[in-house]
């Protein structure tokens, strides 16, 4: 099992190189320069002033150097400063990293705990009245565009009702507050940004618990637990639910870099100095070295996530497992 | 009975006493604003966004300011005075300002100011201005004078810098990050908490020079999402914002606005135009552009985009500048005079087929603007009908930001170009409109060339006198309305909100946050009491 971990990640060097190269090479070939240099259209901006300015970012050199600058930073575990505020780039993302992550897990663990018993329950009753009104609750949540949702979730809790805040993740006056005023004025905050990040997620994986389980009812041994005389709740919860939950447990796996991505629009909306936004107003403003720095974290959390995956897998299906040893 | 007539007349002049010391211009509460973006940095010279540029300008000074009419006065200058012919300029600094952390502000400051934004290593977008400068002297301890290579107008205004303390900064890497989240200025405002995309925090500076002002902190609260924005106004969770045109008219036309906001409609500082790519044969005779002037109606579409909050655009120059004249009449709305001047041209219907055409050519051409901004293409959108009923065909073309700069406008590759200039203060628009500006990526792009009006930007700019630059300037006015390079379209309104406890706010022409330290909020009404200092 060990040299198998260790060979899989082996074979991950020359993947991420692969990325970031072919990542380099679309970042620069887009048009557009880095914002600093020259996106203002400010007549007082010389063009004399944005060579120099050019010069001095380093992007006057042939694309193979840079790629070759930048390689040389990545390995000694810098991801360089970013071109906006010539902060570096590790900073930027490790500052905006709690804040997502906390909104993810959470979510996340939400979305777990009301999609599962949804997909349990309609697939013990395939198509009953519980099944179908479920599976169009989960769609109508899945289609409705997220911006909208919460906007109007907005207006009616926090102007109408007046029982939440609306945006930002604390209030002004929160350093004031002792530590259980700051726990409630942080959930108070996160309350709607975690119900509009979780209600198209349900859909997924309660359709994805639904069909599995459906499938592993269907099984042989399934029959053959019911012929034992075993109870119905230990034959659905012991024997089938064990078999049906792998493909659940594929999805999260891959779902781990989504931890550490975040959505543009509802960080928007809900002013979350979230990393969704961070990535994006870093791509808008071409700021070469943070862009950089979110592929490579994305490249790896999904091979971590594949990896992590594959290792359940095995751990959770002896079949595999054996056959690997 | 004389007396009891006079009582009411005491009375009236005993209330209107009462009310103006019943409430002595109290100090305390914050003014939170809703900020689209953060500010990138706090170090004044790199600074290049708005949302730093604002923040900045709490914080620091220059040594010049414009005043509420527009005009030049001194900030950390006392006075100047131009000497040599106009070759220099002598700054007389104030004797008693101090930077945040007490150490007091002397020429030396300004001294390294100048070096750092002459500095080649430094990434800063403002040295064009200062490269000018042939020599810096210090005269005294409060003296400095600068001497330009030839005269030099805007360079006054370029003394709007602000100031950056040499005893904190001498030996140091200005690039770094970490001094542009400890700026130190002599501002009315310190910084005193920056969460990055959550807020910025400023506190009073107790000693400003010019007096202490009587809002405790000015929060810029961080809020990317305009309508979030709007919806927090509702709440009163910011105190003040920019409104669209729908919301001033329509959203906030509330019982609770009317309550709670001042809503301002001050004259706008920019105008939206569409330029024409002169090297386009299409586009040569000015007959031409004259024509698609008149067949275009300026009024409506300031009735449509902007819902009534703009004027029609006369010429390059903010209508409340020194700059700008009345006498240059924009042209009205009429199709014959366009159908006559493109006839006269030669484009004429010659097949019926609704289209003007010549030499077998359907007169057509492709309107050009930028992704995310919904007036550029409600306004293009009407030009192209416009044009349709005098038998123009035109196509229109929306770009990304990023794109549409390095692509098209630097390339020169569009027929015509539907854009805006912000207006600076300092008038002197040089590199828009000088025939040699027209490198790539520099900003006479649509080709502009006229050695009249060449002559008269040079001539304003090497006379300080304002009755001499604003003749060259009116002059410039006229003849680029009479050129038509730019079809002029309007200048929109800058709309806004603030919460009615705010008092002392003043409109002018420079809108309304130049007085700001004069702002006060009444003890009883004030909001946020904790942040007492």
């Amino acid at each position: 099992m060990l040299t198998y971990i260790f060979r899989r990640l082996l074979a991950m060097i020359p993947l991420v190189l692969g990325i970031s190269l072919m990542s380099f090479a679309i970042i620069h070939l887009a048009p557009g320069r880095p914002s600093n240099v020259d996106q203002s259209l400010n007549p007082k901006i010389s063009l004399e002033t944005r060579m120099r300015l050019e010069k001095l970012y380093g992007l006057d050199k042939p694309i193979h150097l840079q790629y070759l600058n930048w390689l040389k930073m990545m390995a000694r575990f810098e991801f360089g400063k970013s071109f906006s505020d010539n902060r570096p780039v590790s900073e930027k993302i490790m500052e905006r990293i709690p804040i997502t992550l906390t909104i993810n897990i959470i979510s996340m663990i939400f979305i777990l705990i009301i999609a599962i018993p949804i997909g349990i329950k309609s697939a013990l009753n395939p198509g009953s009245l519980f099944d179908k009104s479920m599976a169009i609750a989960v769609f109508i949540g899945f289609c409705l565009p997220g911006f909208w949702i919460a906007l109007l979730l907005m207006n009616l809790f926090c102007i109408q009702l007046g029982w939440l805040p609306l945006s930002g993740i604390k209030s002004l006056d929160f350093e004031y507050l002792s530590f259980w005023q700051k726990a409630i004025d942080l959930s108070r905050h996160l309350v709607l940004p975690i119900f509009v990040s979780s209600i198209a997620g349900l859909a997924g994986i309660s359709r994805y618990m639904r069909s599995s389980m459906i499938e592993a009812l269907s099984q042989p041994f399934i029959c053959t637990a019911r012929a034992k005389g075993l109870p119905e709740s230990t034959v659905v919860y012991k024997h089938a639910l064990r078999n049906a939950i792998l493909p659940i447990v594929t999805i999260l796996g891959l779902s781990i870099p989504g931890l550490l991505g975040g959505s543009v629009i509802f960080e928007s909306v809900f002013a979350i100095p979230g990393l969704g936004r961070l990535f994006y107003e870093a791509v808008m403003s071409r700021d070469y070295p943070l862009i950089m720095a979110e592929v490579v974290l994305t490249a790896g959390l999904t091979m971590l996530g594949n990896l992590i995956a594959d290792i359940s897998y095995a751990y959770a299906d002896p079949r595999i497992r054996f056959r690997k040893q | 009975m004389s007396h009891l007539k006079k009582l009411p007349m005491i009375m009236v002049a005993f209330l209107f006493l009462s009310s103006v010391c019943a409430y002595p211009q109290d100090h305390g509460d914050a003014f939170v604003s809703g900020s689209i973006s953060d500010a990138r940095t706090l170090m004044p010279l790199l600074a290049s966004d708005s949302a730093s540029a604002d923040a900045c300008g709490m914080i620091f000074n220059g040594l010049v300011k414009f005043d509420k009419d527009l005009n030049l006065t001194g900030d950390l200058a006392q006075s100047w005075e131009i000497k040599d012919d106009g070759l220099a300029i002598v700054f007389h600094l104030k004797k008693d300002v101090r930077w945040h952390d007490g150490a007091p502000f002397t020429a030396d400051d300004v001294a390294f100011t100048y070096s750092k934004l002459i500095d080649p290593d430094l990434r800063t977008p403002y040295s064009g201005d200062f490269e000018r400068v042939r020599s810096f002297e210090i005269l005294d301890e409060h003296t400095v004078k600068i001497t330009y290579k030839e005269p030099f107008a805007p360079g006054l205004a370029s003394w709007g810098m602000a100031i950056i303390p040499k005893h904190l900064l001498a030996k140091k890497d200005l690039n770094l990050s970490e001094l542009s989240r400890n700026p130190v200025g002599t501002g009315p405002y310190k910084l005193k908490k920056w969460s990055s995309q959550e807020e910025i925090e400023l506190s009073v500076n107790r000693a400003y020079f010019e007096k202490k002002p009587f809002i405790s902190r000015y929060i810029y609260r961080i809020i990317p999402d305009e309508s979030t924005i709007f919806l927090e106004m509702q709440i009163q969770g910011v105190d003040s914002s920019a409104l669209t045109p729908l919301q001033y008219k329509r959203q906030t036309d509330t019982s609770f606005f009317k309550t709670h906001y001042h809503k301002f409609n001050l004259p706008g500082m920019g105008y939206t135009y569409l330029g024409y790519n002169l090297a386009n044969p299409k586009f040569k005779d000015k007959r031409i552009r004259q024509a698609l002037n008149y067949a275009v109606n300026k009024d409506e579409l300031i009735k449509m985009v902007l819902l009534g909050y703009g004027k029609v655009a006369d010429g390059p120059f903010a209508p409340q500048s020194w700059a700008h004249t009345s006498e240059v009449k924009p042209a009205s709305f009429n199709r014959e005079i366009a159908k006559e001047l493109l006839k006269q041209c030669g484009w004429k219907d010659t097949n019926n087929d609704g289209w003007l055409d010549k030499e077998g050519q359907i007169f057509e051409f492709t309107i050009l603007t930028n992704q995310g901004n919904e007036e550029r293409v409600k306004t293009a959108e009407i030009i192209q009908k416009r044009l349709k009923d005098i038998g123009i065909r035109v196509k229109i073309k929306v770009v990304e930001w990023n794109v549409f700069l390095t692509e098209f406008i630097g390339k020169r590759n569009f027929e015509t170009v539907l854009l805006g200039w912000s207006l600076p203060r300092e008038p002197d628009n040089y590199d828009i409109w000088h025939s040699s500006k027209t490198k790539e990526g520099e900003f006479n792009f649509i080709g502009y060339k006229n050695e009249e009006v060449d002559r008269l930007l040079t001539e304003a700019r090497k006379t300080f006198d304002q009755e001499k630059r604003k003749h060259c300037y009116n002059k410039i006015q006229e003849l680029l309305y009479e050129d038509q390079p730019y079809m002029f379209l309007y200048v929109p309104d800058s709309l806004s909100a603030v919460n009615k406890r705010f008092r002392g706010i003043q409109p002018a022409p420079a809108g309304i946050g130049y007085n700001f330290i004069d702002w006060w909020v009444p003890k009883p009404e004030q909001k946020y009491r904790m942040l007492e200092n």
